[in-house]
């Protein structure tokens, strides 16, 4: 047993908190396998991310000094490679993360490393390691193992964990990495849209249309709808990818949480794991849909199965009077 | 130049489905088959970049790996303006994950010598997003995941593009050729096919290959190949909505109830 291994992420300069996700996904294993949990800072000053890592499950920070600030997979690549060879862990945790899209793959190729991605629990099976993962618009789970393999890298889905708190007292060792050449380019950022006013996050009752909605021309019966029920409009991905509603009415991992949302009507959205991201949390969700094994019926209070237009111009109908 | 866009058939699940035997996937019975969104829009921009260049300039490859059924989704690539196809399956790529996939794709990659590769960023059924990076960490090639624009001027030696980030905010970037990018939904409207290219594709030849014609060994592919392997698949238990059943003016009138119920 050579300990579990969390990489860090970080950018435009700031802590990301899923790294304390995945190092509670660390302590639910360590429960069972009695391992150390490490954590490793890859940046040009890692010096400054270690505070924010020094939770009371981590034994250790691991730090390796980068020439370039931001993301580049060629960099993270080659500091990961180094220290799985350095420190032979069992287990390797990354957040499940865009970034980490970019570059844990790679890593596990050119290792021969086991992998799974988009994990939301994990165990021990008799001293076998066991990933669960979602598929099929997750109407079904998927337990994952790695016959064979003495390292597991896995990227772990954010939300399933509760962060890991407390303060510690890690130690912090540098590890020097040679040969680190960055390939990408930065060359900016390109900041969301602005959102005109629309204000997703900060909306108490906020309704949503999905591909259920089907054509554009059906969109305004919407618009009225959320007008005459008071809602703010909010949208899943496909509806803002086809330019039907603006994005900054977008709910979901690329779009907006709905933080502070206490009544969430979903009308034609199936609840794609990246739509439920900014809108599961929510105390009150009444989810209508035609398809009654569609997934958002696991996370919604009240369901309809039924057609939304149908709905729709009844609560129009019966809105209207009041 | 040429492009290779890698494509995957993709299931979906009936309304009502049952486990396969073995309990290691659904019953295909139960699934309904289609080329993986992601992947329309990395044919499309495949296409685009295509069109944009002069007339014979640039080949687009459509390349999958499954059974013959899979020729579908490579003709659907071939109708919208893909030029040709590859179809790699034998029966010792069954029980293949996405590193042993990504494997045979390198091997087409070797034998076809594009400079660019495009994939989708994940699937529609499985969603890894694991196939495209796995493949650019095999062949050692720059890469770019996530990619929500993309400007390239066939044979110039970089290629400019934005990566789409959590909340939306976007990485712009640029890496030398050749080069591997998934593609993010949204990237461009992906077009329908003309009749006059659905009668095209027919004419468009379509390669198959088995893993021995790339050069590769029965533990190169299948599980032995493979980083993991699916034990279980299962459908969980998990909490459902409270179901409000009525006629639709009935089932209204409670989803109104609610509203002033939460909203006082």
């Amino acid at each position: 047993m050579a300990g579990i291994l969390i990489i860090a992420e970080h950018r435009q300069g700031q802590f990301r908190p899923v790294t304390l996700e995945a190092v509670a996904a660390a302590e639910k294993l360590q429960a069972s396998s009695g391992e150390s949990i490490a954590v490793a800072v890859i940046a040009p000053q890692p010096a400054v991310f270690v505070p924010w890592v020094s939770v009371s499950a981590v034994d250790e920070v691991v730090t390796v000094t980068t020439p370039n600030a931001e993301f580049d997979p060629d960099v993270t690549g080659t500091a990961v490679k180094a220290l799985i060879a350095a420190r032979k862990p069992s287990v390797v945790l990354m957040p499940h993360s865009v970034d980490s899209f970019g570059v844990a793959p790679a890593i596990a190729a050119e290792l021969g490393v086991g992998f799974a991605t988009d994990v939301f629990d994990l165990r021990y099976d008799g001293g076998e390691l066991v990933a669960t993962r979602a598929a099929y618009k997750e109407k079904v789970f998927v337990e994952i193992d790695f016959p064979g393999k003495e390292t597991v890298l896995l990227t772990i889905r954010s939300n399933a964990f509760k962060p890991a708190g407390g303060t510690g007292q890690p130690a912090v060792t540098e590890i020097s990495v040679p040969g680190i050449e960055p390939r990408t380019e930065h060359l900016g950022w390109q900041e969301p849209p602005a959102s005109g006013g629309i204000d997703i996050p900060g909306a108490e009752f906020i309704m949503s249309v999905g591909r259920g909605v089907g054509d554009e021309a059906n969109i305004e019966q919407f618009v009225e709808l959320a007008e005459a029920l008071g809602a703010t409009l909010g949208c899943s991905r496909p509806i803002a990818d086809n330019g039907w509603l603006p994005k900054a009415r977008q709910v979901g991992q690329s779009g907006k949480l709905a933080a502070n949302c206490k009544l969430y009507i979903a009308m034609g959205i199936s609840g794609a794991v990246q739509h439920q991201w900014g809108m599961k949390h929510v105390e009150n969700i009444i989810a209508v849909n035609k398809d009654a094994d569609a997934s958002i019926f696991t996370v919604a209070k009240y369901g309809v199965v039924g057609d939304m237009f149908e709905i729709a111009e009844e609560l129009k109908a019966q809105a209207g009077g009041n | 130049m040429k492009i290779l866009v890698p494509v995957k058939r993709t299931a979906s699940l009936d309304d009502e489905f049952e486990m396969r035997d073995d309990g290691r996937d659904v019953d295909a019975d139960f699934c309904e088959y289609d080329i993986n969104e992601f992947d329309e829009f990395s044919v499309e921009e495949a296409i685009k970049i295509k069109e944009a260049a002069g007339e014979g300039t640039v080949e687009v490859v459509v390349m999958t790996v499954g059974p013959e059924d899979a020729d579908e989704v490579l003709r659907k690539c071939l109708a919208k303006g893909a030029d040709r196809g590859i179809r790699v399956w034998d029966d010792a790529l069954e029980g293949s994950d996405q590193m042993a996939i990504a494997r045979i794709i390198a091997k087409v990659v070797e034998r076809e010598q594009p400079e660019l590769v495009l994939t989708g960023a994940q699937s529609s059924d499985h969603g890894f997003a694991q196939t495209g990076i796995a493949l650019a960490g095999i062949l050692g090639w720059p890469h770019g995941a996530v990619v929500s624009f993309l400007e390239y001027t066939p044979g110039a030696p970089s290629l400019a593009f934005r990566r789409e980030l959590e909340g939306g905010l976007e990485q712009k970037a640029s890496i030398p050729m050749p080069a591997v990018l998934t593609i993010q939904l949204g990237i461009n409207r992906p077009r329908y096919a003309s009749l006059r290219g659905i009668r095209q594709a027919n004419s468009k030849p379509v390669d198959e290959l088995s893993h021995t014609d790339l050069g590769l060994t029965d533990d190169q592919v299948g599980e032995a190949g493979s980083l993991s392997r699916i034990r279980r698949m299962y459908v969980p238990e998990r909490g459902r909505s409270e179901m409000i059943q009525g006629t639709p003016a009935q089932q209204a009138s409670r989803i109104l109830q609610i509203i002033k119920d939460v909203r006082g």
